[in-house]
């Protein structure tokens, strides 16, 4: 299928997945105030461990903050896309629907992870962007053309590993059926994003680096942000983006060889 | 409105242990996923954070731990599994029985909490593994009062997401105030940072609310570290007297607005 065609299809799922989600409108609503006294609390947290030290890790209370609003745009987008999609598909396998969507002339993966959205994650998104702007002000970031495209490039890559993550995990249900409990694992480890990465003892640091990489989704987003990322800290973080999208597609396409629909 | 009696309360926890062992896989997940308190010990320690609070790190690595534990045995997911019932319509045929269903799902989180236990102490003793110092016993009635606290913890969250879980009879879907509720929770209770070490604008009125008595009062005991014990335990009192009323209540309101789905 062509391109064109999966753009129609992605806006009819948009259409639809809002209509659905807007039917219960008070949800979206309190989900609303449920973002923003989230990021009033993490913040809350960050001013008791600055009560009486300048630094975690190195890093001061304003460039603590740059991690804050990373966190809180990349949580905007678990909660709109990849939470309600990625959930749902333990719920295909265990009732057999996952056999209608293997059916369709459509890529799989791509109806998987894209068929709903959950709009309440918006605001999380427009929050921590707002977060990064008044960054950019207290901490005095000259903002320039390659500014802007190393942010968005790091940011897209981590949002191309946190995808793989979820993806990889949920794909895991092929086999155990009944993981759901395993991305909240995930979700409390990405919780670990809203600090520095230096703040950890060394032994954290490295299990958070290779198995789980966090590091990489917001410590260096935010050191591009300050302008202190190493040029090869880019480059690896695009690399490692590169092959968790590659894997996860390529486990997907495995899994499915050992797909047995139910009741058949 | 309750006519619960010994057989039916062991016959509906042996019901719910047996369909919790099932799932116990789900379950140690759920266990390992509540390990964010011993993420915040490292941040803590490995910072220095806590010489401003006047707790060495012994006694913070042993509060952490406690916070874990008690975490551990008063989750409580009641307003979700309701929901669900409610919005599949699976509600009716439990409100026909002459047993009101939330002793059907309190059944569940007695049951899963026992489930639980196990994958807890494993976690545990791989903490004490890496931070050998930090073991303790604490003393038996210290112990007891622990476990008291423990449970008036896990009812005080029970009858409150209850509370909300009823909200589903006007709304359909109530766990948005769930996880509205579940923010001041998670910052408020004490499992991410001791209450002590809170800023005194906020250690002012906290005590009032029930948040700290959900996490960080039964902590505190169960590590040894000072806390009031008997104002701690009449305020879990006084909560609990407060929210059963406003769950019945609601209940009673609520059941009477009930028309099943599909009717």
């Amino acid at each position: 299928m062509k391109i064109s065609n999966y753009i129609k299809i992605y806006s009819l799922f948009l259409s639809t997945s809002i209509a659905s989600e807007l039917e219960y409108k008070t949800n979206v609503i309190i989900d609303f105030i449920t973002a923003i006294l989230s990021l009033i609390g993490s913040i809350f947290l960050l001013t008791i461990f600055f009560q009486n030290t300048d630094n975690i890790g190195g890093w001061k209370f304003e460039q603590a903050l740059i991690i804050q609003g990373i966190y809180t745009i990349l949580n905007g987008i678990t909660n709109t896309w990849f939470n309600p999609n990625l959930t749902e598909i333990v719920k295909h396998i265990r009732e057999g629907t996952l056999d209608f969507i293997l059916l369709k002339p459509i890529d799989s993966q791509f109806f998987i992870s894209l068929k709903k959205i959950a709009p309440s994650g918006f605001l999380e998104i427009i929050l921590g962007f707002a977060l990064l702007i008044y960054c950019i002000k207290i901490n005095q970031i000259t903002i320039n053309l390659g500014f802007i495209i190393l942010c968005l490039t790091t940011l897209c890559c981590s949002v191309g590993i946190l995808y793989s993550l979820w993806f990889l995990i949920s794909t895991t249900t092929i086999w155990f059926v009944k993981t759901w409990n395993a991305t909240e694992v995930l979700r409390s480890f990405l919780y670990i994003g809203r600090f520095p990465l230096n703040s950890f003892s060394i032994s954290l640091r490295v299990f958070f680096s290779i198995f789980i990489p966090i590091a990489f989704i917001t410590t260096i987003p935010s050191e591009v942000f300050l302008g202190l990322a190493q040029l090869w800290e880019i480059l690896i973080e695009i690399v490692v983006s590169g092959i968790f999208l590659i894997v996860s597609r390529k486990f997907w396409f495995f899994a499915l060889k050992y797909y047995t629909s139910a009741s058949s | 409105m309750f006519n619960l009696n010994k057989n039916k309360l062991i016959t509906l926890l042996k019901v719910q242990y047996s369909n919790m062992l099932e799932y116990r896989v789900e379950i140690a997940l759920w266990a390992i996923s509540g390990i964010i308190p011993l993420f915040m010990l490292n941040i803590w320690t490995n910072n220095n954070l806590n010489e401003s609070i006047n707790l060495s790190n012994l006694m913070l690595s042993r509060y952490f731990l406690s916070a874990f534990f008690v975490r551990q045995f008063s989750v409580v997911w009641v307003v979700f599994t309701f929901e669900e019932d409610a919005l599949l319509g699976k509600i009716s045929p439990y409100l026909i029985q002459p047993l009101n269903p939330f002793f059907r799902y309190f059944a569940q989180h007695i049951a899963e909490q026992i489930t639980r236990f196990p994958f807890a102490i494993l976690i545990a003793l791989i903490f004490f593994l890496i931070n050998p110092e930090s073991v303790w016993i604490p003393s038996f009635s210290l112990f007891l009062l622990a476990c008291l606290s423990t449970f008036f913890s896990f009812l005080i969250q029970f009858l409150i997401q209850s509370i909300i879980a009823c909200l589903c009879f006007w709304t359909e879907k109530a766990s948005s105030i769930e996880r509205l509720l579940f923010i001041p929770t998670l910052f408020l209770s004490g499992l991410l940072a001791p209450v002590i070490s809170f800023p005194e604008y906020v250690k002012s009125w906290i005590y009032i609310t029930p948040f700290p008595y959900l996490i960080d009062f039964p902590a505190n005991i169960l590590s040894g570290n000072n806390t009031n014990i008997i104002p701690g335990f009449f305020m879990q009192i006084f909560w609990i007297s407060l929210l059963f009323p406003i769950f019945k209540r609601t209940w009673s309101l609520g059941t009477k607005k009930y028309t099943a789905m599909g009717s």
